[in-house]
């Protein structure tokens, strides 16, 4: 037997087998580990923090007491600005670069856009928000020029998660679709939409969950230290829980003291982005239970 | 002459590229009306592509070209007036595999004639039982027209594209390989369908016993060419081309 002569017995494959096997579980176990460590850490130094007050009253006496509520809001608000700038725009661009693009110089660039935005670090969104929505737009420090700045942030990651999904949605349906008299909209509407829309809105959720995390480019264009009550307009300017961390653990007066209030804020805010990141799982399941392609 | 009034397709001098590669050459053909006209030939022999030409689902292809005429009931399909919407109305195309859409089967059947406007209830229900009938279909499920197409076997599957296609009443029903993805007893209702519709049938097959079977009229492609096209009993029996006769015995192909 050739295997036999080349030294392929069965107990040395078999001990390949499970040393190959090893490490790659091993990889999987230390990732997995990195994210237990994480969240260990920050209930082992935030949980104390976190009671109902916490979550629903606003700070006192110099943030050292009281609760993170306007920042809960404020985080949920820009959040949901920032889904509201980039999902019809991210949705519109996948559109055209997946449906109707024909290779050239302009989708090229177009595509090159969309992936270098994805690299650029986020503070320089929020020095371009700044420098574009709070002072040429004259919107000033705002929810608008917040949202606006975590939008453009989120774009990228929503345009790749939309053309991907529409990709995915088979040929065959668009084909059917034509072929009974729709036009190319119409079988993009009516057809291929409904199909793709499961992993759009997967894409839309986590850029969610990536805009509520963001901490640069709200710090340039929409958070403030410290609010007395909701925001009543989108040309004013809220907390937020990614801010809020910061501003404790950098900016007061008592540092030492608002350790707590810092990792629970954290905490917070990781529990809210966890969530998002469960929601979208949660609706990608749902919609694709009855989906067989 | 009684024949030539009965021409529904007419094409003259077809050529056709995909970028440099010459699909199809000089095809003339005229396909009679209320027949089933089948087009045998190996893999790669343009037969897809001529059917795919006849209700224009080539034009989302990049870098095809088309020279000479196609006429459909006397009006040109390619030509400054031609609306491939209105086209793909009035010419059916039942494909390879059975593509339903992730709908109930009556939203399926009802895709066409929405399109067209079509809202009522009543008018839309007479049009899916009319439709599911034709295709054969009703009675296995005429008490399931919510549920997904998708539930349904592949070759209810194939025969709800049917009955979508039918709901527009179309002039003419392209067929590409429309059994290719089916297991025998769903391809024998097919077929069965297929010879008994009356409709003006233009399928593509990879089997020629298929063609045999069900059509009136034969076309034999061959490397882009029409090599022989007629009665079917004649081709398959008495062949006038060599290739013809090397094909249909099993030389090659």
């Amino acid at each position: 037997m050739l295997a036999a002569k080349k030294g392929f017995e069965p107990h040395r494959r078999r001990r390949r087998e499970f040393a190959g096997l090893f490490f790659i579980r091993l990889t999987g176990v230390l990732v997995a580990s990195v994210m237990a460590a994480l969240l260990g850490f920050l209930i082992f130094n935030g949980a104390g923090a976190l009671t109902w007050s916490f979550l629903t009253e606003y700070p006192r006496e110099g943030m050292t007491a009281g609760g993170i509520l306007p920042a809960m809001e404020g985080t949920l608000i820009l959040s949901l600005g920032a889904l509201l700038t980039a999902v019809p725009l991210g949705f519109g661009a996948a559109v055209y670069l997946a449906e109707y693009a024909r290779p050239g110089p302009l989708v090229s660039v177009i595509r090159l856009g969309v992936l270098n935005l994805s690299g650029v670090p986020s503070v320089v969104f929020g020095l371009f928000g700044l420098a574009l929505f709070v002072k040429t737009f004259g919107f000033g420090r705002s929810i608008l020029a917040g949202s606006l700045t975590l939008g453009l942030l989120i774009l990228p990651t929503v345009v790749a998660a939309s053309e991907e999904a529409l990709r995915q949605t088979p040929q065959s349906f668009r084909e059917a679709a034509l072929a009974l008299g729709a036009s190319r909209w119409q079988a993009i509407r009516q057809v291929v939409l409904p199909a793709a829309l499961p992993g759009m809105l997967t894409g839309a959720i986590l850029a969610l969950g990536r805009a509520a995390g963001e901490t640069a480019p709200i710090v340039f264009t929409a958070s403030c230290a410290f609010t007395l009550a909701a925001p009543e307009s989108v040309f004013q300017e809220v907390m937020a829980l990614s801010t809020h961390v910061l501003n404790l653990a950098t900016n007061g007066t008592h540092i030492e003291e608002t350790r707590a209030l810092q990792f629970g804020t954290a905490l917070t805010l990781l529990a809210l982005v966890l969530g998002l990141s469960m929601c979208a799982i949660i609706v990608r399941a749902k919609l694709r239970k009855g989906r067989r392609w | 002459m009684a024949e030539e009034n009965r021409t529904v397709i007419s094409a003259r001098d077809v050529d056709f590229y995909y970028g440099d590669f010459h699909a199809l050459k000089g095809i003339s053909i005229d396909i009679l009306e209320n027949e089933v006209t089948a087009m045998i030939g190996p893999s790669g022999c343009g037969k897809s592509t001529f059917l795919k030409l006849l209700n224009r689902m080539n034009d989302f292809v990049p870098g095809a070209r088309l020279a000479g005429e196609i006429l459909i009931q006397g009006s040109p399909v390619y030509g400054p007036d031609a609306d491939p919407v209105e086209i793909r109305r009035r010419v059916g195309m039942v494909f390879q595999r059975p593509n339903p859409f992730p709908k109930s089967i009556y939203d399926n059947i009802c895709y066409g004639p929405r399109l067209i406007g079509i809202r009522r209830r009543q008018e839309l229900d007479a049009l899916v039982e009319k439709a599911l009938r034709a295709a054969a279909l009703w009675d296995e499920v005429k008490d399931l027209l919510g549920k997904s197409a998708m539930d349904l076997s592949g070759g209810q599957q194939q025969r709800v594209c049917i009955a979508r296609a039918l709901a527009l009443e179309p002039d003419i029903l392209l067929m590409d390989e429309p059994t290719s993805a089916l297991d025998p007893i769903a391809t024998a209702k097919v077929e069965e369908w297929i010879k008994t519709s009356g409709l003006s049938i233009v399928i593509v097959t990879h089997n020629m016993q298929q063609a045999a079977r069900i059509s009136d009229r034969t076309a034999f492609f061959y490397m882009g060419e029409l090599v022989e096209f007629g009665n079917t009993r004649e081709l398959f029996t008495r062949p006038r081309e060599k290739r013809t006769e090397n094909y249909i015995t099993g030389r090659f192909g």
